[in-house]
């Protein structure tokens, strides 16, 4: 896939909304890039979207790739007298960034703007917390709020993707930027073996789509496409910067959700480093992705999670550079096709 | 006792996932006794004692992996960052040196403080390798270490680095030299990443299919200058586990434990952990649930480096399970 036609496949699910447990509209823009390009596609009855591509047979293996369509957002919880909606978040957001965004509320995408209270009025330093939080749609009063917007309304933030000088800025790109990586892994040559793609639900919740979707494909070795936190900006103290944008693939060694197989680890280096495609390692402990329940599936599964690096992750918008992404895609592709049984083989 | 035994399982190499030396070395000792042997895809070592027939597939799980720390960032002085492997505090552990599987040795200290008065946290520690800058530091993000600290002998007790859960360890191997001919297979299953997630034993367990499952594990103690109150003191005998935070023993698994050390004259405890839990609690919800139990052996100082046990614990408690097998 060409630059220009991979931002705009990174563009297209960036903009689609799709909270944990409502992932429907994700689905529904992935399916024209899969169709054609896998042998199978269905839904399982969590909302897992998982592609069967068949292989050449030449390796006996089963590879389950994953990426999640899940997104963080909120969900009206009550409405005010006054017509507003009280929110709860869905997956973790940090309240602080919320005041005066727009959002995108409910299947008709109405705009809301988080409220905001005027500068001339604020009297205390103290941070708003999210259940002080009035979402605004313009509602007359509480009975058309409840009308637009009934309890378990999702809404999402409202901005669309574009280019940002050399980077790419959308919402999102946890794990958007994961799933357009799968979408062109899917769409490439069959590899040597039987490759499962899935688009993981419910990730930003408690990694449960994943869950089961492991126990489906019962993979031996499973891959996680993600999108991590680059916190690479200029710090006061020396510290670690999780992950730098623009400096390859991260490869995650340990996470709060699980220790990545040390043989793949070797291996993705070993490829990284035979192919010239640069690569980092994620600071460990940090974070949890859908390795963290894959692994544990059934008799246990050789696990890695491999991100793009994304500033300003589960915010309103984040930054890429497109160059990480390719780069991404670029090392799984080398990883796939050289992949064989002895790489995770126990004797 | 085999002193010797003991002191090659605590002294071995393996943080969670990582258990590659600590792995081979049980492999050399339980291949010739056992059935058959194989490793499982997260790396857990299994021993299969086939019974004569007719007979339950029971489990019996020690965790092979110990705590231990990863490094998280390399200073451009060389000094190490690093975060936890499994539960570490960093108390016990500012002046204590590490090693990382290359044999690299590092000292642990910790930044000055302006209150001196206060536990320090772990991101004010770090690891000196020696290194005078980044570039020349030996190891690299995301490398494990383990703890050092010699196993030592005194009188009855035992002191050393990794008694979780390798005493665990030496008791399967015993137990599995000294199994005679019954109706049951016995699984002993050499789990792998019990300090972080039980990752190791839950899987195994989902291979086997058991109809019973034991973790033999260390368990903390209440005999200590204002320790926290629990029933359970090093020296006193095996300890049963009713229950502890993650789990519940099953009361068959319990009670058969407890007819056991009656049968063989052991003294036992009744041991009720209020924080921390084994590789049972994993088993038991495995598949359609699997009734499982513990046999914890008495441990003060647990996850600092210098844990300490009493003799005849670990060897009543190999004795519990030789009888709690063979038919009386
Ligand atoms: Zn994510
Ligand atoms: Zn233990």
């Amino acid at each position: 896939m060409n630059r220009d036609t991979l931002l705009e496949l990174l563009q297209t699910l960036s903009n689609a909304h799709g909270t944990s447990g409502d992932e429907i509209e994700v689905r529904r823009a992935l399916r024209p890039y899969l169709e054609g390009h896998v042998d199978s596609l269905r839904v399982d009855a969590m909302g897992n979207l998982i592609a069967h591509k068949k292989g050449t047979g030449t390796q006996a293996l089963r590879v389950l790739i994953t990426a999640h369509t899940d997104e963080v957002g909120m969900m009206v919880v009550d409405h005010t007298g006054d017509g507003g909606l009280k929110v709860e978040t869905s997956g973790s957001i940090d309240a602080r960034l919320l005041p005066g965004l727009e959002v995108r509320v409910g299947k008709e995408a109405l705009p809301g703007i988080i409220g905001l209270k005027a500068i001339h009025r604020i009297d205390d330093e103290n941070v708003t917390a999210i259940d002080q939080l009035t979402v605004d749609i313009g509602a007359r009063d509480r009975d058309e709020a409840r009308e637009l917007a009934p309890i378990g309304t999702r809404m999402t933030f409202a901005t669309t993707a574009h280019p940002l000088g050399r980077l790419f800025a959308g919402k999102s790109f946890d794990d958007r930027a994961g799933c357009t990586a799968l979408v062109a892994l899917l769409q490439g040559a069959p590899l040597p073996f039987d490759l499962f793609g899935v688009f993981t639900v419910q990730e930003e919740v408690g990694l449960r789509g994943a869950r089961v979707a492991g126990y489906t494909v019962a993979p031996d070795v499973a891959f996680v496409l993600e999108g991590t936190i680059a916190d690479d900006l200029p710090k006061e103290e020396e510290g670690s910067p999780t992950s730098q944008v623009g400096k390859g693939p991260v490869i995650t060694v340990m996470d709060r959700s699980y220790i990545a197989d040390p043989r793949v680890v070797r291996y993705l280096v070993q490829v990284a480093e035979a192919a010239g495609i640069p690569y980092q390692f994620k600071q460990p402990g940090i974070g949890g992705t859908d390795a963290g329940t894959i692994h544990l599936t059934r008799e246990g599964v050789p696990s890695i999670t491999v991100a793009i690096p994304c500033r300003y992750i589960h915010g309103p918008i984040s930054l890429l550079d497109p160059q990480d992404l390719e780069h991404t895609i670029a090392l799984l592709r080398a990883a796939l096709e050289q992949l064989t049984p002895e790489v995770i083989r126990r004797s | 006792m085999n002193l010797e035994l003991l002191t090659q399982l605590t002294q071995a190499f393996g943080p969670p996932g990582h258990e590659e030396e600590i792995r081979a070395i049980i492999r050399d000792i339980v291949s010739p006794l056992a059935d058959s042997v194989w490793v499982d895809p997260l790396g857990s070592l299994v021993a299969l004692k086939k019974g004569t027939g007719g007979g339950k597939k029971i489990i019996l799980a020690a965790h092979m992996d110990e705590i231990g720390v990863m490094v998280t960032y390399v200073e451009e002085k060389g000094f190490l960052r690093f975060t936890r492997m499994g539960g570490i505090n960093p108390l016990t552990h500012v002046g204590g040196r590490v090693r990382f599987a290359d044999g690299t040795v590092g000292v642990i200290s910790v930044e000055r403080r302006e209150d001196f008065s206060k536990v320090p946290t772990l991101e004010q520690l770090y690891i000196d390798v020696g290194a005078t800058s980044r570039e020349d530091a030996p190891v690299k993000v995301g490398a494990p270490a383990a703890f050092m600290r010699p196993l030592v002998q005194q009188g009855r007790r035992i002191i050393s680095k990794t008694l979780d859960d390798r005493v665990g360890c030496y008791v399967l191997i015993e137990v599995l030299r000294q199994m005679q001919a019954i109706a049951d297979d016995i699984y002993f299953v050499f789990s792998v990443q019990e300090e972080v997630t039980l990752s190791g034993a839950r899987t195994s367990a989902y291979k086997i299919d058991p109809d019973m499952a034991v973790a033999v594990d260390v368990t903390g103690t209440g005999d200590t200058p204002k320790a926290l109150p629990m029933a359970v003191e090093m020296g006193k005998g095996p300890a049963i586990k009713i229950q502890d935070s993650g789990m519940i023993a099953h009361p068959a698994v319990r009670d058969w434990l407890i007819a056991a050390a009656e049968r063989a004259g052991i003294p036992y405890q009744r041991e009720i952990l209020l924080g921390g839990s084994t590789d049972a609690a994993a088993m038991q919800l495995v598949r359609g649930g699997v009734p499982s139990g513990c046999v914890s052996i008495p441990c003060r100082y647990i996850h600092s480096p210098s844990e300490m046990i009493d003799i005849e614990d670990l060897e009543q408690t190999i004795h519990l399970l030789v009888t709690a097998f063979n038919p009386a």
